[in-house]
């Protein structure tokens, strides 16, 4: 009787190890998920701010623990709650060392002054610059990030940062306040 | 026993489907004052052609249209001024005959108060129609149709703003089984739909049946609410002419007019969440947009103007057909004028409508209504107070939602959990507000929380997309790194096969890179010292004439780059306002620079002196050493000349 439950569980133990070795194989991870995951809450800007060369890299570090969570100005306060949550950290303010956040902005070539010597677009981590040896240069607004590399390899500081306008197409409804006045109140709103 | 109780429910089922239409009540909704008779006891009145009109490019929901007139064109009444571009979009026409006077920002009729692209035209008085042509819809291709129709400008009058003509599209999997014409029109105040009924249901009839033929619907059904009962007489009378079509009278119920909810209340259809309507075969049309569509296949006529009620705090509550662009004061002064203690103005209903930023604003496609706002007609709410979990505001909410948790994550900014309770289903009815005994502005929380993870969802796409360019970047860098040592090696390797002296071919692998990239240095060099005395040079002609047009544009060579400052320069030195400090400045800034690119050249020369090398440059490289040399020589020549002034 004993045997014979040792030899069950025994049994078991195999086909379910074996199962799990399957699984291992079939089901493998490729990368290093972690990295990933903290790789997809980093804004991607790219800008270097935060002392490694790229968001990947300050990822990985910071997988390693070899960097602080609170690094990255342009994530800004929301990305370091969010790194503090996924990592199970405490949350700390931003580092100031590296920066403050800014307003989203997006380069902009001074056309007429671009001598088109293709410094900016090797330093631009994404390719959102446009142009060819010796003729004037441009960013694809759309897809520049702001991370304002392409500043100081310019020769004839042509580039500027341009701050993004409030459109009514990215305009945001407000969060509700409510002033308090004393009554009666002259202006009161329709409650909608 | 049981038979008979079976039999006679059938027999009380039946009796109900032959006796009535059938009503299928959705959950929730609310009873808010109507306020329609106001508006309802004179008939709709024209308005004269204002002085100028204001149309906004942004009319409609989809992409901005391109411009295709220019300040000081002439335009007849129903000219485009606009083209749709994109899939979704809409043109924008002439509304009256006259002159454009200003293309230019102006604040528009939004919740934002922002200005956006506007332009401005100034009536001839003549109102004088492009000419005209009608189509005949019966016997034209349907494509054909839908082309001409997205060229009408027409989008959904009741509010939405939609291109009409991607909803007459025949592209979809499931075909369009039933049309159903929405004329609840259940928000407070807001009468326009029911006098466009009474006065023109002809017109409207005609209208569905071009967008029933277009739509190849079998069915159509007329859904209003029965607080209109002229208008559903005038429907009912009108609709014989229609095949297949019936007008159905919906008790008077906050929010019928929504499309879903009048499915629902039509059909008993509930559409799924994630679903459009079109996809189970339905189809929804405002009467107002049929009415359009009828006009601009009848006639020809694009959308140029529109129906809207000015009620509320005035005078004289009525509904006026007025060009798009109109100036809404005009609007109010047509109605009588606000009543003094008017504190603000609504666009929209009450419920779902918004407060105008100011009355300054024109009228748009999407205005189907203006109130004037009093503290006597709509009080202000008292002060919120914390929700006690009473639930009323989910037992009124009429898409199911839980308004309760949705205020709870809204307010806290816990954005993925109100999108997970179905935030995006909510359609900003305002019913839960409506019954909240707290008085909490719920849907202004929901309105915040949807534009923050809208913004949050663009600033992802654009985080993913710059991932992936950036990802992209590093291997292709990493991939011209190897391309580039393989050709080294292959190069190596046919030296080598060419018995020429390899330790030549060796030395020669190893210097000839630096040696490039010097040459590479100076020549930027020297381009920067061009571009600044080209800044200088412009920021000189700048200062000369200001206000007119920029200064000579860096074209692609440079050699007519310099003789064009040279030509320009006379006109920077003569003028005036040249200070003698800025222009000892600039000479000593060029001079520097040029002393630098001197330096860097001679380093340059130095390092890089011997034969072999002088062979290894590419003919590009050289090209550009020279011209860079005889800009120089020029830029030399330039100061000499401009010494003695
Ligand atoms: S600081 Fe810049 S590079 Fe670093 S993680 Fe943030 S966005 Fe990426
Ligand atoms: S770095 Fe400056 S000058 Fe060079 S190509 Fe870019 S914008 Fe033009
Ligand atoms: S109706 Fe108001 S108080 Fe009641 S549960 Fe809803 S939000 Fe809370
Ligand atoms: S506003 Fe939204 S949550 Fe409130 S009742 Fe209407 S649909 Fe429901």
């Amino acid at each position: 009787m004993l045997l014979t439950s040792i030899y069950v569980m025994l049994g078991l133990a195999l086909v379910l190890g074996a199962l799990l070795g399957i699984a291992a194989l079939l089901f493998k991870v490729e990368g290093d998920p972690v990295v990933a995951r903290i790789d997809a809450i980093l804004p991607q800007t790219q800008c270097g701010q935060c002392g490694y060369p790229g968001c990947k890299p300050y990822a990985t570090a910071i997988a390693n623990g070899e960097a602080d969570i609170n690094q990255c100005p342009p994530g800004g306060d929301a990305g370091v709650h969010a790194l503090a949550d996924l990592l199970g950290v405490e949350y700390k303010p931003l580092n100031a060392e590296h920066g403050l956040p800014k307003p989203k902005s997006v380069a902009f070539i001074d056309e007429a002054t671009c001598i088109g010597c293709t410094l900016c677009i090797q330093a631009c981590p994404v390719d959102a610059i446009l142009g060819a040896a010796k003729h004037m240069h441009t960013i694809i607004a759309s897809e520049c990030t702001g991370c304002e590399l392409c500043l100081a390899p310019c020769p004839v500081d042509c580039i500027s940062m341009v701050a993004l306008a409030e459109t009514p197409d990215n305009w945001k409804w407000k969060y509700p306040v409510f002033p308090i006045k004393a009554l009666p109140v002259d202006s009161g709103k329709v409650p909608s | 026993m049981n038979t008979i109780i079976q039999f006679a429910s059938k027999l009380i089922k039946n009796l109900a489907t032959n006796t009535a239409n059938d009503i299928h009540k959705f959950h929730g909704g609310v009873h808010p004052d109507g306020h329609k008779y106001e508006s309802t006891t004179r008939p709709i009145a024209q308005l004269p052609i204002p002085q100028t009109l204001t149309l906004p490019l942004r009319q409609h929901v989809g992409y901005i249209p391109k411009l295709k007139v220019k300040v000081g064109d002439y335009v007849l009444k129903g000219e485009m001024l606009a083209e749709a571009e994109g899939t979704v979009s809409a043109a924008i026409h002439a509304p009256t005959s006259g002159t454009i006077t200003a293309i230019e920002e102006a604040v528009i009729p939004h919740p934002s108060g922002l200005p956006d692209m506007c332009v401005t035209l100034t009536p001839d008085g003549k109102d004088q129609w492009k000419p005209l042509t009608p189509i005949d819809w019966k016997n034209t291709a349907h494509s054909e149709l839908i082309s001409s129709l997205r060229t009408s400008g027409i989008v959904g009058l009741g509010g939405a703003t939609f291109p009409t003509h991607i909803k007459l599209r025949k592209d979809r999997s499931s075909a369009i089984h039933t049309l159903i014409i929405n004329a609840a029109e259940c928000e407070p105040y807001i009468t326009c739909d029911d006098m466009l009924m009474r006065e023109r249901a002809e017109e409207i009839i005609q209208g569905i049946a071009i967008a029933q033929h277009l739509l190849g619907a079998a069915k159509v059904v007329i859904g209003i609410e029965d607080n209109k009962p002229e208008a559903t007489q005038a429907m009912a009378g009108a609709s014989q002419s229609l095949t297949n079509a019936v007008v159905t009278t919906v008790p008077t119920l906050y929010p019928s007019g929504d499309a879903r909810r009048l499915i629902h209340l039509l059909l008993g259809v509930e559409v799924p969440h994630h679903k459009r309507s079109t996809e189970v075969g339905i189809q929804v049309f405002n009467v107002a947009t049929v009415l359009a569509i009828y006009r601009y296949f009848a006639f020809g006529e694009p959308s140029v103007s529109r129906i809207v009620t000015v009620t509320g705090n005035v005078t004289t509550p009525q509904n006026f057909e007025v060009l798009l662009g109109t100036p809404i004061p005009l609007l109010m002064a047509a109605a009588g004028g606000a009543k003094p203690d008017t504190t603000h103005f609504v666009m929209g209903g009450p419920m779902m409508g918004f407060d105008l930023p100011t009355l300054n604003v024109p009228v748009t496609k999407a205005a189907n209504c203006i109130i004037a706002a009093s503290p006597a007609l709509f009080a202000p709410p008292p002060p919120a107070q914390p929700c006690i979990r009473c639930t009323r505001c989910a037992d009124a909410c009429p898409v199911n939602l839980q308004p309760q948790e949705l205020y709870w994550f809204a307010k806290s900014d816990n954005f993925e959990k109100a999108r997970d309770y179905n935030l995006f289903d909510c359609i900003e009815c305002g019913c839960c507000t409506y019954v909240c005994p707290s008085n909490i502005p719920l849907v202004q929380y929901y309105r915040y929380a949807k534009s923050e993870i809208i913004a949050l969802d663009k600033a992802q796409e654009a985080a993913d997309l710059a991932r992936e360019r950036n990802d992209f970047r590093l291997a292709r860098i990493e991939r011209e790194k190897l391309e580039r040592a393989q050709k080294h090696a292959e190069r190596a390797a046919s030296a080598k096969n060419n018995e020429a002296k390899p330790e030549l071919a060796e030395t020669e692998k190893t210097t000839s890179n630096p040696d490039a990239v010097e040459a590479k240095k100076a020549a930027i060099a020297a381009a920067v010292e061009r571009a600044k005395a080209l800044k200088l040079a412009a920021a000189n002609i700048d200062a000369a004439k200001t206000g007119t047009d920029l200064p000579v544009q860096a074209e692609s060579t440079p050699d007519n780059t310099l003789p064009n400052i040279a030509e320009a320069k006379p006109d920077a030195t003569t003028s005036a306002t040249n200070e003698a400090q800025a222009k000892a400045d600039k000479q000593a800034l060029i001079a520097a620079a040029i002393e630098r690119a001197k330096a860097q050249k001679l380093a340059a020369a130095q390092t890089g002196a011997t034969p072999k090398n002088t062979e290894n440059l590419s003919a590009k490289v050289k090209a550009e050493i020279d011209e860079i040399e005889a800009i120089r020589t020029k830029a030399q020549q330039m100061i000499k000349s401009k010494a003695p002034d």
